[in-house]
Formats: C-alpha cells, sequence, structure tokens
C-alpha cells in the first residue's frame, strides 16, 4: 500500500501513514483554509487499508492545536478506525494542556474505539 | 496628520498589541497568528494562556475569511474587516469587526444568545451534538466556533449589530480570556 508522509506546515499537521512499518500518526497543528480538502487522502487511504488491515493498528494523534473544522474531520478518521478491528488509539497531549486532554477524552466518548492517554 | 497621534493614543489606551484591518485571508490569518504568538512569547506568557488566544484568535479569523464573500457589498464599498488583541493586566480581549448580511442578523444573534445562556456541561454537550450531528457548511465551517470560543474562555461572548443600510449590518464580537488560570 502507498505511503503517507506529509511534512508539517504552520497550519498543516504531519502526517505519517506507513503499513509496512505500522506508523499511523497525525501531529503537529490543523488549521488548513479547506479541511475536507485536506484530510480526504487520508480519509481514502484509511478506506483502502480498512478493506485488508494488520491484525493490530495503534493511530497516534499528537496534535499541538486542530481547529474546530479539523476536530469534525478527526472525528471523521476516528469513525473510520472503529471499524478496523484491532485498532487503538494513542492520544497524545502536552502536559499542562487540560483542553487538549479534554477534547481526546470527549473523542473517546464519541467513538466504540479504546483510547490511551500519553503526555509529552 | 494628527490622526497617526489619534490613533497611536487609541491603541495605547486601550492597550491593544496587534490590530489588523483588511481583507481576510488564510495568508492573512497566518501572519496575525504568527505576530501574536511572538508578541505572547516575548513577554513570556504562560502556554495554557497562550495556547487559549490562539484558539481563539483561529476562530476568528477563520469566520471572518469563510463569510466575506457572502456580503452583498454596493458599489465603492470595500469589503474589509477589523481584528484586535488587547492585553490588559488579567486578560487578553479579541475583538473582530465584519460586516454581515441582514437576513444573518437573527440567526447569529439566536446562536450567540443560546451559547451564552449555557453552562460548561451545557456548552460540551451542545458542542458533541454538533460535532455528532453536524455536515461542514459548504464553507467548510462546522458550526463549532462560537461553542468553542465560549468553551476555551470560559466566559461570554460579547457581541453586537450595527445597521450599516438596508442589507447589511457590521457584526462585532468580543472574547475575554482571562490570564489567570481559570481552570484551577
Amino acid at each position: 500500500m502507498q505511503i503517507i508522509n506529509l511534512e508539517g506546515t504552520e497550519d498543516t499537521p504531519k502526517i505519517i501513514l506507513d503499513q509496512s512499518n505500522g506508523i499511523f500518526e497525525i501531529s503537529g497543528r490543523s488549521l488548513p483554509e479547506d479541511t475536507a480538502e485536506f484530510y480526504k487522502p487520508v480519509l481514502q487511504w484509511l478506506d483502502a487499508y480498512g478493506s485488508a488491515p494488520k491484525p493490530k493498528t495503534n493511530f497516534t494523534f499528537k496534535l499541538e492545536y486542530f481547529n474546530t473544522a479539523s476536530s469534525k474531520l478527526i472525528l471523521d478518521i476516528l469513525s473510520k478506525l472503529e471499524s478496523i478491528p484491532g485498532t487503538t488509539i494513542s492520544w497524545y497531549f502536552h502536559e499542562d494542556d487540560e483542553d487538549m486532554e479534554e477534547a481526546g477524552t470527549e473523542f473517546s466518548e464519541l467513538v466504540e474505539v479504546p483510547f490511551e492517554f500519553k503526555t509529552y | 496628520m494628527k490622526y497617526i497621534y489619534e490613533l497611536h493614543k487609541t491603541m495605547l489606551q486601550q492597550n491593544l498589541i496587534l490590530v489588523y484591518e483588511g481583507e481576510f485571508t488564510q495568508e492573512i490569518t497566518k501572519s496575525v497568528l504568527a505576530m501574536a504568538e511572538r508578541n505572547m512569547e516575548s513577554v513570556g506568557e504562560e502556554s495554557n494562556i497562550k495556547r487559549k488566544v490562539f484558539n481563539v484568535m483561529v476562530e476568528c479569523l477563520q469566520n471572518i475569511c469563510k463569510h466575506a464573500d457572502e456580503i452583498s457589498l454596493e458599489e465603492n464599498m470595500k469589503n474589509s474587516a477589523i481584528f484586535m488583541i488587547g492585553k490588559h493586566a488579567n486578560e487578553y480581549i479579541i475583538t473582530t469587526g465584519n460586516p454581515i448580511n441582514n437576513d444573518k442578523v437573527g440567526g447569529l444573534n439566536n446562536k450567540l444568545e443560546q451559547i451564552n445562556s449555557l453552562d460548561k456541561e451545557g456548552l460540551k454537550a451542545l458542542y458533541k451534538d454538533i460535532i455528532r450531528n453536524g455536515d461542514l457548511s459548504d464553507k467548510g465551517g462546522a458550526g463549532l466556533g462560537f461553542v468553542d470560543m465560549a468553551r476555551k474562555s470560559g466566559q461570554k461572548l460579547e457581541f453586537d449589530f450595527q445597521p450599516i443600510n438596508d442589507k447589511i449590518s457590521f457584526f462585532s464580537l468580543k472574547t475575554t480570556i482571562p490570564r489567570v488560570n481559570t481552570n484551577e
């Protein structure tokens, strides 16, 4: 499967989706001008991956900041992951960032996927 | 030339650290954010306050960008908006002002009043309801911006509509972010 490897910018996150190495990660800042367009390849990639996933998928979110439009797309990503068996989420937040911790908690309440919370 | 000094004095009196007036785009948004961040870093602002200010700024700026092209402007009218940040001893004040069509005033007023009527738990429930059931608008907004601003600031949103003509009004919005941590 094709690897998605996007460098982060000041308004878009770093994204690595690499099936063979088992790396699934979105990190940095997410406030793109067109959120739906930006995340479209990610959602398409997950659709393809979901048809033949690895036995275990650990998806990492290590976001410093995301805007409200991105939050909707993060939920869309989580909803795709929900239907992939063996998926777990690692939700990272800066140790003094209560808002990011709470955001993760709220996402974990919206989907049926196990979340592990970690600080950095 | 007197207006230069007058504007300078007003900015000092209102403790304005950044004022931008003009057209709003994603590129402008990034520049304004970078300037405000640098300003907060240079004074050693606490990281959780910086994050909240950043958060509210993004939602304000992107609201204006997303809705700027809806305005029914008359000839010779410029579609410009204003964005300001004031820094006070105990709070940051983020204000925006932009023209909106009069047919949007009622809905916007109701939405903001609804948000202001809710407490912390009510806002959380509203956020979850919108994110679960709402779709992105054709403008790419999630309909969550004001709710998020109210949640991150922990304060009521202040707003006002000034009629400009029979088609448009000037919408002003003010968000206050306490510099003392209210989550504790």
